[in-house]
């Protein structure tokens, strides 16, 4: 009774929770790996790309809401994803053909490109508090939890309670889904292939007849779909504020950099490394201990190896000890020298 | 039209725009822009120097600036009373047990060999390490956040005086300006020492992430600087407006230049506080002019047009790069000890890399990085224009707004929203100049 205590008691507050935001940060660190792979810079405006498809989710939510409309037990949100992900897209190819394309073609350095996308994520930053303000915005709605913490004490007669949110299921699902559908597209269809012929090696790629700004458009409208759907989820299960998101993007890049920045497999693999780290080192371990222990043993503190306000420390931590031992990433990315 | 001519003009233009904002937004206002923006061009300063000399893409400045805070706080305040006594020597045994568990870490990992044996060695310390730290930091803390929480609750700092007479070691704060610098200079040489030798994309990410971490930690450590409790009442090198509107010279001088006492002892300590920059500030200029134009300066621009070539030629690319970082670090630690001292206040809340990070870059990318002058420029004006965006696009949105119903929700909505003007507004001029001008307004030479 006590082991299975502590098992439903860490899947709570650890592996559930863990799970979902490492689905998060990987979806995010896809998008960042994916520029890094073909326009070779860091996207400083990821953050906020998210945050601008998330606005338009959202605007589009409670315009829904508004009619009545909704989905019953599942958010209203997922209708007006697409949409979101549509207007992601044009602004993202708008930036570019503005923007980045004049760079490309000057074939300025990359650190140029960095501090442009400084520049593109002032000006996002700016558009989405203009829109929407710079508070907190709920647009959650539909059922709350597949099973709450008393429903499940109920049923299982155990003293722990465990709650899965819809959000946290959601999240699950459609991070598998997207992932599956990257990956298809980018091993199978000729343009993932043209992608990948492009990211691995940029003069060879052009010799074999592959259009460069065709590569790069279909990279904005990925990346920008991932950006939004990433936003989203973040924003159903957590909550939506343009700081945050902007905030996120230390997180994402330590995800984007430990996984092996430019390979799609190590952004996913960095994104749940980050995530997990980051709940692991700022919970406190009290209760799981608790019941795996024997009395006379319990801890009398927190057993909290760090308190909460220092997550952004640990991915960059992480990101740090990754860099000094393995500069490639644990999957192999990119050089970094 | 000779670049000396074009440069004054252009100092002169920003120069009398602070004039221009003084008649009709007052002196004080005017004084404000001058004073944060000498503080700026210090920042802009320490910036050009990693990325104009040497091509260092630094994206903590924010952390640096915050560290110049804490060092303003640690020489400025008085020590709490008790509270060393508390937990003092505990807090500083575990900080030594914590450099000493990295130290054997590190030692450990250059004495053995690679393996697996290491690994676990090196894990067991760390861990074993951390707890010991840990237990031997909480209580400490603890005890010294007990000490009168409501009003101190943290060590405080070096200066001299009681509670009550602390305020009249005004000129502590001078030496709180260098300690600044040594403390920006000292987490500069550690992140330097762990990103300098990978792609400029990791620098910058590796400062983004320690600018983050030490805004944690001026949050959350409350026994070093009470966290979000703030620390006010910081001394100042001046004198205070009241005593001034208290002493009799002061008030009689005052009238006699036609002010009134209250108005005139602000504008007077405001501009002493700025010929206090002013000289910090042509301190700073004159070092890194000169610096531009040694053999060193000349060492790293070659570096930074061509890192192979340079090496090839035997320059210790690292080393140099190691030393620039630190250096501009440092000036930013500086600077940011001198805004915290004319805030009087720390408050950690307040560090937004928006503000202090990106800012500080729309100031040397518009200014013109590479050139020193131009980075001053950049202070000056983009600091006026991040001051002015907001009353500019109020009264923008009031003339869009016009027509509109009063009751109209989007008007509501749009002068609401003016105040997010600013960050859209300093991105399209970043994005500007770097498309149409990117040498900025005083180019490098």
């Amino acid at each position: 009774m006590e082991f299975l205590n502590a098992i439903v008691a860490l899947a709570n507050y650890v592996l559930i929770p863990g799970i979902a935001y490492g689905s998060q940060l990987a979806l995010g660190a896809l998008g960042v790996t994916l520029v890094y792979g073909i326009l070779r810079f860091s996207n400083f405006a990821h953050g906020d790309t998210m945050a601008f498809g998330t606005m338009i989710v959202i605007l589009l939510t409670w315009a829904l809401q508004s009619t009545g409309f909704n989905l019953g037990p599942l958010p209203t949100a997922l209708v007006a994803l697409p949409l979101g992900i549509l207007g992601c897209i044009l602004l993202v190819l708008l930036t570019d053909r503005l923007v980045y394309r004049f760079y490309r073609e000057q074939k300025a350095k990359p650190v140029i490109l960095v501090i442009v996308s400084m520049g593109v994520m002032f000006v996002m930053n700016g558009i989405v508090r203009f829109i929407i303000g710079p508070d907190d915005q709920s647009f959650a709605d539909g059922e709350r939890f597949i099973i709450s913490a008393r429903d499940f004490k109920t049923l299982t007669g155990l003293e722990e309670g465990l709650g899965i949110r819809t959000t946290q299921l959601i999240t699950v699902v459609t991070a598998i889904v997207v992932v599956a559908l990257l990956f298809w597209f980018l091993n199978k269809t000729r343009a993932g292939k043209s992608m990948r012929a492009y990211s691995d090696n940029e003069d060879l790629a052009l010799l074999s007849g592959i259009n460069p700004e065709r590569v790069v458009m279909i990279t904005w409208i990925i990346v920008a779909a991932l950006a939004t759907i990433a936003g989203t989820l973040y924003g159903l299960d957590k909550s939506f504020k343009p700081f945050t998101y902007f905030q996120l993007l230390l997180p994402i890049f330590a995800s984007a950099v430990v996984g092996g920045i430019g390979n799609p497999l190590g952004a996913i693999a960095g994104g749940f490394v980050i995530a997990f780290s980051e709940v692991t080192i700022t919970y406190a371990w009290k209760k799981v201990l608790g019941y795996l222990m024997p009395e006379s043993l319990e801890p009398s503190g927190l057993v909290q190896l760090m308190s909460t306000d220092y997550k952004f420390a640990v991915s960059f931590v992480i990101l740090l000890i990754v860099l000094l031992f393995k500069p490639t990433g644990l999957f192999k990315g990119q050089s970094t020298t | 039209m000779s670049d000396t001519l074009r440069n004054t003009l252009l100092f002169a233009l920003v120069f009398g725009l602070i004039i221009v904002s003084g008649f009709f937004q007052g002196w004080n206002n005017a004084m404000f822009i001058l004073n944060m923006g000498l503080i700026s061009a210090i920042m802009s300063l320490g910036v050009n120097l990693q990325w104009g000399f040497a091509g260092l893409f630094n994206v903590g400045v924010m952390g640096f600036v915050a560290l110049g805070g804490l060092a303003a706080v640690l020489i400025g305040m008085p020590a709490t009373p008790g509270a060393f006594g508390a937990g003092g020597w505990g807090v500083i045994g575990a900080l030594v047990l914590g450099v000493a568990t990295i130290l054997a870490a590190v030692l450990a990992y250059r004495g053995m060999s690679p393996g697996r044996a290491r690994s676990l060695a090196i894990m067991a310390i760390l861990i074993f390490g951390f707890f010991v730290f840990r237990g031997l930091l909480d209580p400490s803390v603890e005890a010294i956040e007990a000490v009168n929480p409501a009003a101190t609750g943290y060590l405080g700092g070096l200066n001299p005086g009681t509670d009550e007479t602390y305020r009249d070691n005004g000129w502590i704060m001078l030496i709180a300006w260098p300690v600044g610098g040594l403390f920006a200079a000292g987490a500069a040489w550690l992140i330097g020492k762990a990103a300098l030798g990978l792609r400029s994309d990791y620098l910058a990410i590796a400062t983004l992430g320690i600018a983050e971490i030490i805004i944690a930690m001026l949050k959350n450590e409350d026994w070093l600087t009470r966290g979000v409790k703030n620390v006010v009442g910081i001394p100042r090198p001046v004198p205070y407006e009241l005593d001034l509107q208290n002493s009799a010279a002061f008030v009689d001088r005052a009238a006699s230049l036609g002010f009134d006492p209250v108005e005139g002892s602000t504008i007077f300590v405001k501009i002493l506080y700025a010929l206090l920059f002013a000289a910090v500030l042509l301190i700073i200029f004159w070092l890194s002019h000169r610096a531009l134009h040694s053999p060193w300066g000349r060492m790293l621009r070659a570096i930074r047009d061509n890192e192979v070539a340079a090496e090839a030629m035997g320059k210790d690319v690292t080393k140099r790069h190691l030393q620039v970082f630190i250096l501009g670090s440092a000036v930013c630690g500086i600077a940011g000890a001198m805004m915290t001292t004319l805030d009087s206040q720390l408050t950690p809340g307040t560090y937004q890399p928006l503000r202090f990070t990106f800012l500080i870059w729309v100031m040397v990318i518009v200014g013109g990085s590479g050139n020193n002058l131009g980075a001053i420029l950049g202070g000056f004006l983009i600091w006026f224009l991040w001051v002015q965006v907001e009353p500019i696009g109020l009264f923008l949105m009031d003339i869009i707004t016009a027509g509109m119903a009063e009751d109209s929700p989007l008007k509501a909505h749009l002068i609401e929203s003016a105040a997010q003007m600013r960050l859209m507004t300093m991105g399209l001029i970043m994005i500007l100049v770097l498309r149409f001008s990117p040498r900025g307004l005083i180019p490098e030479k």
